[in-house]
């Protein structure tokens, strides 16, 4: 079936098959690898993408059902190759570790910036639930999101939350 | 040191902040094939024969693989080489790979796995470790279920425990833990000219996977290269189960010609990949009246599943762990690696010592509930000082931070003003606080004594960008970063100069596996002993151009030369050094090979220096318990631990936070469940529980440094340390909170209330 997109403010037309998740969509039809594959089951959120708007698990949603969405990955995050904000304090915080689940929860973080400039320790955890990270302990990605809100203290903030 | 000891920025993260880094799913290769696995539906069972007719009339399939078209030889190197890359004559696991299918797309070789038949006779399965150890049981591995056994044996222990003043005895059990790294095996097998074979994927020991390809081909090691691609967790999961994945993608891609992907779904990966050891672990410790250990008697039992895999090892570093750090000059210690029909168990950070952790550190606070002694003080009477003897009678010489990690955990935690006994709590909400201290061999010791040595090849380029090459990789803990640092101040290199590579074992010889929380320690001090070789060249380059007569006189910091005796004044950059290196034609490469500094180990009685050093840690958890549902959260869990430096303090912290949730997974919720024939029932992350941000508690590192003379800049290592006392440092919390001792993890609301036992 055709379908119409646009992802990363670029507009797509592609030929997809009724089968297809938008995970693979977008990482085999347009070649966006950034988005990664956990679980295939919509539980460990390494797939997040934001579809109009809102988060979801690309593997989860069919291709067609995308057709005359705004889509936004990770891959357009960064604007001319510059790092956001929000990119920049996961760098300076060091909240990548392996990085597998960090692409998920830039986006994951990027629609909670969007809606609250300031959130809460809580707003913070709650927004990123869903994301699984094997890794940090989510400690320094929750700091990452403090201070790319502008609300980290040095080394206080969520360890005194 | 410019940047040792600073939280540098890590080199890998920019690229996978913009989803730029590539991991194996990332690759493709044209005329790819894809493959999928065709797994035992059984535990146990005679395989007759493999039906693959229909499946291989399906449109796209190029074939299906089973055990007598494997090239080479049908095992894969590890220990003991039991376990087969394809099964043959029996199936001794639920998931236990049989064949694999090939197909044009992933989706045709996935629809085909379905039509592959297998005759299988199923058998009974044995599956569990009380089971597997009786006199009775059906016979799995050898004529006893055994893979392999340990003692250690120091003074009498049988002796003086009929002299002790207290004896307690108790039981306890652990379950298995799935290391649920978020991407999961993979790899891509590229056969090239003259039959030689490249094969890139997921991984934490290039060199093991290098064995295995080698084997399952028939080919020569110098045919064979493995390439280490960006690697998206391991915590041990990765040590042994990519030689089976890598050996599989590459018997396809040999036997048609072609390249082979072979990426895991979650649900296999679970599966069929390596876990956690479940644990039996009965101890037996006499005391003093003032709490201090005179005796202690300990068996241990892991389940090691189908194959033994990595179990023997697993089993030698619990074995010799298995008293906690602690002093005791009567100690017998026994273990046993049994074989039952499930998935075999392999490395988990921590690698069979969180089970002996959890029973030793609950024994502690028993002792401590039974003779009225604060569980802090009782650590005080009886932890590893410099000086003490281990179970092994080895003596702490140097680099033991023990005692400071435990004063300053529990100052950090408020521990004297929060800890009270349980009978004083009261109401529907109750506060509690646990405590547990650790020690860890780093390195892999006497017993993997043979693997402990490291290559590094360090080069020069001619715009003075530094090239390393390592043994060891990078799987998210940091290591490119952490020894970056160490090369550059070694070196005298600006550390943005500096780049340590992904491996790739043409690039550097066999230098073991990537575990045991070694790689700062190995890998770091192999860089340095290739850097000690290039800087005279530096330096020498650095005194002709700073008019010296000799070389003494210069010095190399931060990218920078300069006179000694004119710290101000010319200053000749990294870039020029190297160029005119380059000009005077000095050789600008080097080759580092460290090896461990000496460890030893008597078969008989287990006595020896078992590791070269030991990292410590202190855990101390607080909880809060409903009462009346059994619901609890753990608070806050303050870790204090002596790494002997901390290269990148950053760094330190997030392997403490990340290291502290894993093991709080361990104490709260994470297990696997098996039916009554033995399948798995709980392969999913919908049904494997995880923490999530919901759970995590407020975590508190803290870092102490009690240098060793032999680390580079007085490191050790410590990445498995976090997890692995921070489940009783929780059941202890639960027992203060609410007098309910937990002996069997995981710690489920039920268990508090009574209601499983």
């Amino acid at each position: 079936m055709k379908i119409k997109l646009t992802v990363n403010g670029k507009k797509y037309q592609r030929d997809a098959s009724e089968t297809k998740n938008l995970l693979h969509f977008l990482r085999e039809d347009l070649g966006l690898t950034g988005t990664k594959e956990g679980c295939g089951a919509g539980e460990c959120g390494a797939c997040t993408v934001i579809m109009n708007g809102k988060t979801v698990n690309s593997c989860l949603i069919l291709a067609v059902e995308a057709d005359g969405c705004e889509i936004q990955t990770i891959e357009g995050e960064a604007k001319d190759g510059k790092l956001t904000v929000l990119q920049q304090a996961f760098h300076k915080n060091h909240a990548v570790q392996c990085g597998f689940c960090t692409p998920g929860m830039i986006m994951s973080a990027r629609v909670l910036l969007e809606a609250t400039s300031k959130p809460t320790v809580e707003q913070i955890k709650e927004a990123i639930e869903g994301n699984f990270c094997r890794c940090t302990g989510y400690q320094q990605i929750i700091e990452a999101v403090q201070d790319a809100s502008g609300q980290l203290k040095k080394k206080e903030g969520l360890k005194r939350a | 040191m410019p940047v040792v000891g600073k939280s540098m920025p890590r080199k890998d993260a920019l690229d996978k902040l913009r989803g730029l880094s590539r991991y194996i799913d990332d690759y493709n290769f044209s005329d790819i094939l894809h493959v999928t696995t065709v797994r035992s539906p059984h535990a146990y069972g005679r395989l007759n024969g493999v039906d693959k007719s229909a499946a291989e009339k399906m449109a796209g399939v190029v074939g299906v693989i089973t055990a007598d078209q494997v090239p080479g030889k049908n095992s894969v190197p590890l220990v003991f080489d039991d376990e087969p890359f394809l099964a043959q004559g029996y199936v001794r696991f639920h998931g236990e790979p049989v064949a694999l299918v090939v197909a044009e797309s992933y989706e045709v070789a996935q629809a085909a796995a379905a039509l592959v038949k297998l005759d299988i006779e199923p058998l009974k399965p044995v599956l569990g470790i009380r089971e597997s150890i009786e006199e009775s049981a059906p016979k799995i591995y050898g004529n006893d279920n055994v893979f392999s056994r340990y003692n250690v044996e120091k003074g009498n222990a049988e002796e003086a425990m009929k002299s002790a003043a207290h004896v307690f005895e108790q039981e306890y059990e652990t379950p298995y833990q799935e290391h649920a790294y978020l991407e999961t095996n993979g790899v891509i097998a590229v056969p090239g000219n003259e039959g030689t074979m490249t094969v890139y994927g997921t991984m934490q020991c290039p060199f093991y996977v290098h064995d295995a390809v080698a084997q399952a081909l028939g080919r020569e090691r110098n045919q064979v290269k493995i390439v280490q691609t960006t690697t998206g967790g391991g915590f041990g999961g990765k040590e042994d189960f990519p030689s089976l994945v890598a050996g599989h993608a590459a018997i396809v891609a040999q036997l048609f010609n072609r390249p082979a992907k072979l990426i895991y779904k979650r649900e296999e990966d679970i599966i069929a990949s390596s876990k956690r050891h479940p644990g039996l672990i009965k101890m037996k410790i006499g005391t003093d009246d003032k709490g201090k250990i005179t005796a202690a008697l300990i068996d241990y039992y892991v389940d090691g599943g189908a194959y033994a895999t990595l179990t023997p090892i697993v089993l030698w570093r619990g074995t010799v762990h298995a008293l906690g750090p602690y002093e005791c000059d009567h100690v017998h210690i026994k273990s046993w690696g049994v074989a039952t029909n499930k998935v075999p168990c392999g490395a988990y950070r921590g690698f069979g010592s969180p089970q002996v952790i959890f029973a030793g550190e609950s024994m502690m606070d028993e002792i401590a509930t039974e003779l009225n002694i604060d569980p802090v003080e009782i650590r005080r009477i009886n932890c590893y000082k410099v000086g003490s003897s281990t179970a092994t009678s080895q003596i702490i010489d140097q680099s033991c931070g023990l005692m400071e990690t435990l004063e300053k955990a529990s100052e950090k935690a408020d521990w004297a003003e929060k800890w009270q006994r349980p009978e004083q709590r009261s109401g529907v909400m109750r506060k509690g606080v646990g405590v547990s201290t650790v020690y860890y061999g780093v390195g892999l010791g006497a017993g993997g004594k043979h693997l402990d040595r490291v290559g590094t090849s360090m080069t020069i380029m001619k715009d003075g960008s530094v090239h390393c090459a390592i043994g060891n990789v990078e799987m998210g803990q940091g290591a490119r970063t952490v020894l970056a640092q160490i090369a550059a101040d070694a070196l005298g290199a600006p550390y943005e100069l500096v780049n340590v590579v992904e491996a790739d074992t043409s690039l550097v010889p066999d230098s073991g596996p990537t575990v045991a929380s070694r790689t700062t320690f190995m890998s770091g001090n192999s860089l340095m002993l290739a850097a000690e070789q290039l800087r005279p060249r530096l330096l020498q380059v650095a005194a002709d151009l700073l008019g010296a007569p000799v070389i003494d006189e210069v010095e190399l910091v931060d990218g920078k030369a300069f006179l000694k005796s004119q710290p101000e004044g010319k200053q000749i950059g990294f870039r020029e050094l190297a160029e005119k290196l380059y000009a005077y034609r000095l050789m600008p490469s080097a080759f580092g090979w460290f090896i461990a500094p000496d460890s030893s180990y008597d078969k008989e009685t287990g006595q020896g220096n078992a590791y070269f050093v030991y990292s410590y840690c202190t855990n101390i958890a607080e909880v809060e318990v409903d009462m009346e549902t059994g619901e609890y959260r753990v608070t806050r869990i303050t870790s204090a631990h002596d790494m002997g430096k901390a290269i990148n303090p950053q760094q330190v912290e997030g392997q403490i936070e990340g290291g502290t949730l894993q093991g709080m997974g361990y104490a709260t919720m994470e297990e696997i469940r098996h039916d009554a024939d033995g399948r798995m029932l709980n392969n999913a992350f919908a049904t494997y529980i995880l923490p999530t941000t919901e759970d995590t508690p407020e975590l508190d590192p803290i870092i102490v440094e009690h240098a060793y003379d032999r680390g580079p800049y007085g490191a050790k290592g410590f990445g498995e340390v976090p997890l692995m006392g921070v489940a009783p440092a929780i059941a202890n919390a639960i027992y203060n909170a609410t007098g309910v001792r937990i002996r069997r993890l995981p710690i489920k609301p039920e268990k508090i209330l009574g209601l499983d036992k």
